[in-house]
């Protein structure tokens, strides 16, 4: 199913114009706060009705050609921010809500499978204010798919939990991703979550999409970081190697390799990195005696100044593309131009559990 | 009990009894309505409706039964139009029902509106989206969530009720047997020599059920919060 949404809309000073599509997946609407990524998924919901424009998932138009579907008719599960779980009902109660408004056709048949995939069989019994943040989170993802939506939209759903509880979320959403069968639309400003759980991103800004496109693309695409924050970096898709006695692993791609802390993971299983830009280092010769593990070789695509003293290197390295963040100085030193191979140094400690997705 | 009181006691207390649970059962649907309006809709007139709504709690009790006169009497605009199809509300029971809706309409409002406030729209959207419809909504979320609202209102309408007496009086007169209530017996025994003991005992009826009222509604209040928080 693909999803695409072709909208303006103007309040105040902020004007919207975005037009994109979303394939099957998960897409991140990533952006500041303030760049309109609410706004396009609540037009995507119904909640806002844009000044004009055209909302279809899989040609069934939500809005447009004269349509404009209320909320309940849209089909869409919608994941809040603030989970927004029925307070009288137990998470029972909760997850078949939607469920029971679905058509026929529409309900899942494997309510069991989300239930497990989720791991709400311990809470069914209970009732909202007696869960914790992360376990609301997980039951209204659970209570969106039993409604057998066309297309599940999350406005930073883990916005409002601390950062132990986002890494227990996380993996869910990857599940999501990988199995649920339904196009995400996931918002997001967090650079981390988007190197994770991104197919897709779709890059706003000030209302406008910057770029769109594979995920691989658009994050390591320097012109888009400065969307982001300081935390930038572009996204490796590997698979486990060799596990190492001392507690290391090694994740391949290309004919290149990294050595990371121990990913709990069999031999040739997907991994993805997230590799910040400002953790590599940049070196015109094969560095000796440092501690960092990784010297990977890497040519230079793409140098994009900042306004300030720094500036980000796009590398290609085993068919990959990293980002590094640098000074001009530096750029300036090592006489940094395009298709200049050199080693990009990256410490194996520097990628964290919170960097690694499956 | 009944030897306790005298028949013609009795009578009144049962008759308040009858009027007051008509008037509370027929007045919440609308009451429910009109607090959900008032909190939820931006309308034009939403402050005149809001001011009418009041207007008993505020109008001496006598004008307001003047009022009900006019208007609801035999050749009142509505009245003779209701009369010609067998409806007659002055001078009757049914009046008095009337009456003590009206009077009692305020309080059950106010309570509604304040439990409707304290749900957040936030849940009745988010049941939007998994498909439910406006009415949906309102049955599956809205209510529930207000259920102790509601019933602190219609308890403390039914108390008000109970010991309505001006507009009642005026509206459908004191006729023994017919709309003679409570108060307006207390009244009564207290205009003749030796009806002292008479209004003493439904006296305490009157103070017996109005605090018992004011403690449940009360009690249905706090319950408001912890059900909206889910506890």
């Amino acid at each position: 199913m693909t999803v695409s949404v072709d909208i303006r809309h103007r309040f105040g000073d902020f004007a919207l114009d975005v037009q994109f599509e979303a394939p099957q997946g998960l897409t991140v609407l990533f952006g500041r706060s303030g760049s309109g990524k609410t706004t396009v998924i609540n037009a995507v919901a119904g909640l806002i009705t844009p000044d004009s424009g055209h909302i279809a998932v899989d040609g069934r138009v939500l809005m447009g050609d004269g349509v404009d579907l209320p909320p309940h008719k849209r089909r869409v599960g919608y994941v809040f921010q603030d989970a927004r779980l029925f307070p009288h009902l137990t998470v029972q109660q909760n997850l078949h809500y939607g469920r029971w408004f679905a058509p026929k056709s529409a309900r899942p048949q494997n309510a069991g499978r989300i239930i497990e995939m989720l791991g709400l069989g311990q809470l069914l019994t209970r009732r909202p204010a007696q869960l914790s943040g992360g376990e609301k989170q997980r039951v209204a993802i659970g209570r969106a798919l039993m409604s057998g939506p066309d297309v599940l939209l999350a406005d930073e759903p883990l916005a409002a939990l601390d950062e132990q509880r986002k890494e227990a979320i996380l993996p869910y959403f990857e599940k999501l991703r990988d199995e649920a069968g339904v196009p995400i639309l996931y918002v997001s400003h967090s650079p981390s979550e988007v190197a994770r759980l991104a197919t897709t991103v779709v890059a706003l800004q000030n209302g406008k999409v910057l770029r769109a496109g594979e995920a691989h693309d658009v994050l390591s695409d320097p012109a888009v970081t400065p969307v982001g924050a300081m935390a930038a970096g572009a996204m490796l898709t590997t698979t486990v190697g060799m596990q190492h006695e001392d507690g290391l692993t090694e994740l391949r791609f290309g004919a290149e390799s990294l050595l990371v802390p121990h990913v709990d993971k069999p031999a040739g299983a997907g991994v993805r990195v997230h590799v910040e830009a400002q953790d590599v280092m940049l070196s015109l010769e094969r560095p000796t005696g440092i501690s960092a593990l990784n010297v990977i070789p890497a040519k230079v695509r793409s140098i994009r100044m900042g306004d300030g003293p720094g500036a980000l290197v796009q590398l290609e390295t085993g068919g990959e593309r990293l980002l590094a963040r640098v000074t001009r100085r530096s750029v300036a030193a090592l006489g940094l131009t395009e298709g200049l191979e050199l080693y990009a140094v990256l410490k194996a400690v520097s990628v964290s559990r919170s960097n690694l997705g499956s | 009990m009944t030897d306790w009181l005298s028949p013609e006691e009795w009578q009144a207390v049962l008759l308040s009894l009858k009027v007051a649970l008509w008037a509370t059962v027929w007045s919440l649907p609308l009451g429910i309505f009109t607090a959900y309006a008032l909190a939820r809709w931006r309308f034009p007139g939403r402050q005149l409706l809001n001011g009418l709504v009041h207007l008993p709690l505020v109008l001496p009790p006598v004008v307001t039964g003047y009022l009900l006169l006019i208007v609801f009497g035999r050749r009142g605009v509505i009245g003779s139009a209701l009369a010609d199809i067998g409806i007659v509300f002055a001078f009757r029971w049914t009046g008095a029902v009337l009456a003590c809706a009206i009077m009692a309409f305020p309080l059950l409002v106010r309570a509604i509106r304040l439990s409707i406030e304290a749900v957040d729209p936030k849940l009745e959207q988010a049941a939007g989206t998994l498909g439910a419809s406006k009415p949906w909504v309102f049955i599956t979320v809205t209510l529930p969530l207000i259920l102790p609202g509601v019933l602190a209102g219609a308890v403390l309408a039914f108390a008000k009720a109970m010991g309505e007496f001006g507009a009642t009086i005026t509206f459908v007169s004191n006729i023994p047997r017919q709309t003679q209530t409570l108060p307006s017996a207390i009244y009564a025994f207290l205009q003749v020599p030796g009806g002292e003991a008479s209004a003493m005992r439904l006296v305490i009826i009157a103070v017996v059920i109005a605090m018992g009222a004011v403690v449940l509604s009360e009690y249905f209040s706090r319950r408001i919060a912890r059900r909206v928080s889910g506890q």
